[in-house]
């Protein structure tokens, strides 16, 4: 059975497809995306609550370098086969180096609605990932001396509002534990579904916005925004099988490192490598990988996690 | 009444240059700022503020001749070549000269 959330998806893509007049208004979707980024970390914290934190250490450690790793796997394909520029070779690979909340949170839907149980904890996988790849891209398409204004790097990149609240949210279900968060679970746990949805259909109609970038840069993107991903969901997947994650845990952290960014990282390369297009980045994170993962990659990444869970 | 000429400098641009273009023009001899939200098309591509990446700003400064040319010189010089951005400057009438 198609979960419903994912045919709000279709609804948005096929409208936006269809030039319809249908339009989320901006603040919708920003609050849409508010409750969205606390609800995960919400959930996360109240997990950080039960565990001690020092059992966590050498899993975030580990992801860490995965998002390090797989932004600099993502460049020499980018560069040499893509043929691209070295600005837009680097920011592409920063983008599928990092994460997408949204991707994230349809594969909590998923895992949800097949009652497959994930450690808790990963929001905080999640918002360690955002970062590694940011730097890489910086690096990568500017070296590390032409002066590169680091600061306003790192206030662009832990001011944005997916760290501030994913961060906010872990925090306040740490503090506050699963009793004190009972009187906020209507709106931040009860209604999780609902609001993806809605979300989801806003990501329909910004996919189908992004096809004419698709239509101009043509077949490696394409390819590209289908292969890394897979490519990287086989890499979390046997990273999470090492970390001794559950099955649930396999496939989420597969899910995160297939996961493409199109918010923190277009915002962080568009201020700190400016001659990078985002046109061809938003083309293959948003045009392709994005609805790729929604619509088969979250399956596929399960289905290899149970596979090496045999 | 007595009113006094000054420049009226509009910058159309990507709502994620605000932090930068705020501390230039600020450092560059503005007195104040304007900022409105925006969404139109020029050649790099219809910009319709459906989400971050995709939203644009106008801000507009109202200051004297000198301040309006170092301004629009900063950001040819920075901005231009990258960035979706158009700048424009008009003469605009105001009651109080010394607030700009």
């Amino acid at each position: 059975m198609i979960d419903p959330v994912i045919l709000f998806f279709l609804l948005g893509a096929a409208a936006g497809l269809l030039r319809s007049e249908l339009r989320l208004p901006a603040a919708v979707y920003e609050l849409v995306t508010i409750v969205l980024l606390l609800s995960i970390g919400l959930k996360g914290g109240i997990e950080l609550a039960r565990q001690p934190f020092g059992a966590l250490v050498p899993q975030m450690l580990a992801v860490v370098v995965m998002g390090f790793a797989l932004a600099l796997l993502a460049f020499p394909v980018l560069r040499y086969i893509g043929r691209l520029k070295r600005a837009d070779a680097a920011s592409i690979a920063a983008h599928y180096g990092s994460v997408s909340v949204g991707t994230y949170a349809v594969a909590v839907a998923y895992l949800g609605s097949r009652e497959v149980a994930f450690e808790e904890h990963m929001p905080l996988l999640l918002v360690l990932l955002e970062v590694p790849a940011i730097l890489v891209g910086i690096v990568l398409a500017r070296g590390f001396s032409r002066g590169t204004r680091w600061g306003s790097v790192a206030h662009e990149v832990f001011g944005g509002k997916g760290i501030v609240l994913l961060m906010g949210g872990l925090f306040i279900g740490w503090i506050a534990g699963p009793d004190g968060l009972s009187s906020i679970e209507p709106l931040f746990f009860d209604l999780f579904k609902g609001i993806l949805a809605l979300f989801l259909l806003e990501m329909g109609l910004i996919t189908a916005a992004q096809i004419g970038g698709l239509r101009r840069h043509g077949l490696f993107l394409v390819a590209f925004g289908i292969a890394m991903p897979l490519f990287s969901g086989l890499i979390g997947a046997g990273l999470g099988t090492v970390l001794g994650l559950s099955l649930g845990g396999t496939a989420m952290l597969a899910t995160l490192a297939a996961s493409a960014s199109y918010i923190a990282v277009p915002a962080a390369m568009r201020m700190s490598v400016p001659d990078a297009n985002p046109t061809l980045s938003l083309a293959a994170s948003l045009g392709v990988t994005f609805p790729f993962n929604v619509l088969l990659g979250i399956p596929i990444y399960y289905s290899i996690a149970t596979w090496i869970h045999g | 009444m007595e009113s006094f000429t000054r420049k009226l400098l509009t910058i159309v641009t990507e709502a994620a240059l605000e932090t930068v273009l705020v501390q230039d023009v600020e450092k560059l001899g503005a007195h104040g700022y304007t900022i409105t939200d925006a969404r139109g098309k020029g050649h790099r591509g219809a910009r319709s503020a459906g989400w971050e990446t995709d939203a644009n700003i106008r801000l507009e400064v109202v200051c004297d001749e000198p301040t309006a040319e170092r301004i629009a010189a900063y950001v040819r010089d920075h901005y231009y070549e990258n960035y979706a951005m158009i700048l424009f400057i008009s003469d605009v009438s105001v009651l109080r000269p010394e607030k700009f």
